[in-house]
C-alpha cells in the first residue's frame, strides 16, 4: 500500500536477475496513442469515460433501432437478457436480475454496452449514443428521470439500487503479495 | 459391410489384412462416437447449437484424466473468433514501468512452463440447484470441467518483464472476442506463481475454441477468469468492476445479497460410471469417477452405494496432481435391489465435498454458480441409473 517505488525496483530487478535487460528483446514500447485505442474499461470512479453526452429521448431511438430486437420492447427481455424490473426480488425464490435490480455500477453498464453491444457489431455505437442508451435503460428502471442527459460528469455519481448488494469473498477482499514487501538491502 | 455383432468363437473374429494408408492426422475409430453437447441455461434441453452458450465434455465415455482438446468443454460469450496469430497483439499496460506490445512470436520465444490442471466453468453442476431432471447424463450434469496439459509463459515472468508496480494488486485481463470479456484478477502470491499466458494445450497450439493464439490460465480458479483470445493486461490497485464480475459471475445468496470474487473452484467429485441414463446388471460393477479441487491435490475419495449412509474409500489411480482431475474407482457387487451411488472427495487442505442438504442450507438455491454438492445417482431394481437430488 505505502510502497510504490517502480524506479528503485526496476534497478533492483536489473541487478538481481537481468530480466530488465531481456525486456528490450521482447515486444516494443506501447505508445500512449495506441493504448488509448484499446483502453476501454470504465471503473466505478468513471476514469476513462469519453467526452460527449446522451439523453433518454435519444436513447429510446437508439434502443429501438439497435437493442429491442433482442432485449424486447422497453427492455422487457427477449432472446437476450431482460434489462428492466425485478427490484425487491433478489431474496425471493424467483430472483429477477436486471440492470435495475442487480447491477451495482452505472459505469459498468456504459463499459459493457460500449465494449460488447450491439451483439452483432460491438463497439459501433458513438459515445453520444452509448450515453443515450445507458440513460434510457436507467430511466426505464426509474433510476434517472425521463428528461435526464448523461455525460462523464454525471454518470459516475448515479447510485444504483443494488450498490451495496455485493459481499466480496474473504479470500480476495484485500490483496497482499510478496512483491509489496520492502526489498532486502544487500 | 457391417462387422458381426458378436464374435462368439475366435473363428468369427475377422481375419487380419493390410490396413489404411498413413495420414497426416489420425482420426478416431469409426466405432467410437464421442462428442460434446451444446447446451444453454439449466433446464433448456435440447438446445439448437445456434443458441448454445456452452458445450459439455462427454465425461461418461472418457477414461483416465486428460481430456482430448477437441472434447474439452467450451464456454464463450460471443462465439469463437478466427484470429490470425500474425495480427494478434498483447498490450500490457497500466501500473507498470514498461508498457509494451507483444507479438505471438515474442510470446512463443519467452520461457515457458507446462502443467496438468483442470479447468471448470463456474456454472458446472447448475442443472441440480433446484430440481434434478431424471433424464440427464453425467455429461449434462458435470460436463463443464476438463483437464489438459497447459503450456505458456509464467505470469510472474511477464510482471517482471514490464516492471509491474508493486502497488498493483489487480490485473484486468481482456479477450479478443466480440464481447471483449474482461475480468479483474487479484495478484495474490499464488496467482502470480501459478498463472500463465498459455499458448499450448496437450502438446499443440491452443485450438480456437480454447483461446487461440493466447489465453490466461489460472489453475484452480473459475473458468471465465481464464480469459481466452487474450489481448490486453492492465495493472491497477483495485478491481475494475466489469459486467462479468458484478452482474454475471456473482452468486446470489438466500438473503438477496451476492457473493463477489468467489473465484476458487471448490472440492468436487462425480461418479462417471455407472451414471445417469446408463444401465447396469446385477453382479460385479466397477464404480469410477473424477475428483478435483481448486485448493490442491485430491487426497481421498469415498463412495457410497446406500445413499450416503455408509462410505468406503475408493482407490485413486496414479499420482493425484494438484488442481488436476484425479480418477477414482471402487469395486461393487450389485445385489439387484435399488441403490444410491454417491461420491465425496477430500483435498489436501482438508476440504470435504459437502452433501446437498448442508450445501443448500449454506448457499440457498439461487447462486447459479459454484455448485459442488455431492452427486447422487439412483439405481432402480431394473438397473436403470437416474439423476436424483440426494
Amino acid at each position: 500500500m505505502s510502497w510504490p517505488r517502480p524506479g528503485v525496483l526496476g534497478l533492483l530487478a536489473a541487478l538481481a536477475g537481468g530480466l530488465a535487460a531481456t525486456a528490450a528483446e521482447f515486444g516494443r514500447p506501447a505508445s500512449q496513442d495506441e493504448i488509448a485505442l484499446w483502453d476501454i474499461d470504465i471503473p466505478p470512479d468513471g476514469t476513462g469515460l469519453p467526452p460527449g453526452s446522451g439523453s433518454v429521448a435519444r436513447g429510446l431511438q437508439v434502443f429501438e433501432e439497435t437493442c429491442a430486437a433482442c432485449h424486447g420492447d422497453r427492455g422487457q427481455g427477449g432472446i437476450a437478457d431482460r434489462l428492466v424490473g425485478g427490484q425487491g426480488s433478489l431474496g425471493s425464490a424467483q430472483p429477477v436480475k436486471t440492470v435495475g435490480s442487480f447491477w451495482p455500477y452505472a459505469t459498468s453498464l456504459f463499459d459493457y454496452v460500449r465494449r460488447a453491444m450491439p451483439y452483432p457489431a460491438p463497439q459501433t455505437l458513438s459515445d453520444d449514443d452509448t450515453y443515450a442508451v445507458v440513460a434510457y435503460i436507467l430511466s426505464l428502471n426509474g433510476i434517472v428521470p425521463g428528461d435526464a442527459t448523461l455525460s462523464r460528469s454525471t454518470l459516475p455519481s448515479i447510485r444504483m439500487p443494488n450498490r451495496d448488494g455485493f459481499v466480496p469473498d474473504k479470500e480476495f477482499s484485500v490483496i497482499h503479495n510478496a512483491r509489496q514487501s520492502p526489498p532486502r538491502t544487500p | 459391410m457391417a462387422a458381426p455383432a458378436a464374435a462368439d468363437t475366435l473363428a468369427e473374429v475377422p481375419p487380419r489384412g493390410p490396413g489404411a494408408p498413413l495420414s497426416a492426422t489420425s482420426e478416431r475409430s469409426g466405432y467410437v462416437h464421442l462428442g460434446r453437447i451444446p447446451e444453454s441455461t439449466p433446464g433448456r434441453r435440447p438446445v439448437d447449437p445456434g443458441e448454445a452458450i456452452n458445450s459439455k465434455t462427454p465425461l461418461g465415455q472418457l477414461v483416465g484424466t486428460i481430456t482430448p482438446a477437441d472434447l474439452h468443454y467450451e464456454r464463450s460469450h460471443a462465439g469463437v473468433p478466427d484470429i490470425d496469430p500474425a495480427l494478434h497483439r498483447l498490450l500490457v499496460h497500466g501500473m507498470a514501468t514498461r508498457e509494451r506490445v507483444f507479438t505471438m512470436d515474442d510470446i512463443r520465444a519467452m520461457p515457458t512452463t507446462s502443467r496438468i490442471a483442470f479447468l471448470e466453468c463456474t456454472g458446472n453442476g447448475w442443472e441440480n440447484w433446484k430440481t434434478a431432471p431424471p433424464d440427464v447424463t453425467v455429461q449434462n450434469t458435470h460436463g463443464l470441467v476438463s483437464t489438459s496439459e497447459w503450456t505458456g509463459v509464467p505470469l510472474a515472468y511477464v510482471l517482471d518483464l514490464v516492471g509491474a508496480d508493486p502497488a498493483a494488486t489487480w490485473m484486468l485481463a481482456e479477450g479478443g472476442d466480440g464481447a471483449a470479456v474482461a475480468r479483474s484478477i487479484p495478484l495474490t502470491d499464488e496467482i502470480i506463481a501459478e498463472g500463465m499466458l498459455a499458448h499450448g494445450q496437450n502438446g499443440e497450439p491452443l485450438r480456437p475454441a480454447h483461446g487461440f493464439p493466447l489465453r490466461l490460465f489460472l489453475p484452480g480458479l473459475e473458468g471465465n477468469l481464464n480469459i481466452k483470445w487474450l489481448r490486453r493486461l492492465k495493472f491497477g490497485d483495485r478491481p475494475f468492476m466489469t459486467r462479468w464480475e458484478t452482474a454475471r459471475y456473482t452468486q446470489l445468496q438466500a438473503d438477496g445479497s451476492a457473493r463477489q470474487f468467489q473465484l476458487r473452484q471448490e472440492v468436487n467429485s462425480v461418479i462417471t460410471a455407472p451414471s445417469g441414463m446408463m444401465q447396469i446388471r446385477p453382479g460385479f460393477n466397477r464404480v469410477t469417477g473424477l475428483a478435483w479441487s481448486g485448493h490442491g491435490r485430491i487426497t481421498r475419495v469415498e463412495v457410497s452405494t446406500d445413499g450416503a449412509r455408509t462410505w468406503r474409500d475408493a482407490a485413486i489411480a496414479g499420482p493425484a496432481l494438484p488442481k488436476a482431475q484425479a480418477r477414482f474407482q471402487a469395486d461393487w457387487v450389485w445385489d439387484g435391489t435399488p441403490a444410491r451411488l454417491v461420491s465425496r472427495a477430500t483435498d489436501e487442505k482438508g476440504n470435504l465435498q459437502p452433501d446437498r442438504a448442508r450445501f443448500i442450507a449454506q448457499t440457498g438455491t439461487n447462486a447459479l454458480f459454484h455448485y459442488n454438492a455431492q452427486q447422487t445417482w439412483a439405481v432402480d431394481a431394473e438397473g436403470r441409473v437416474r439423476n436424483v437430488l440426494a
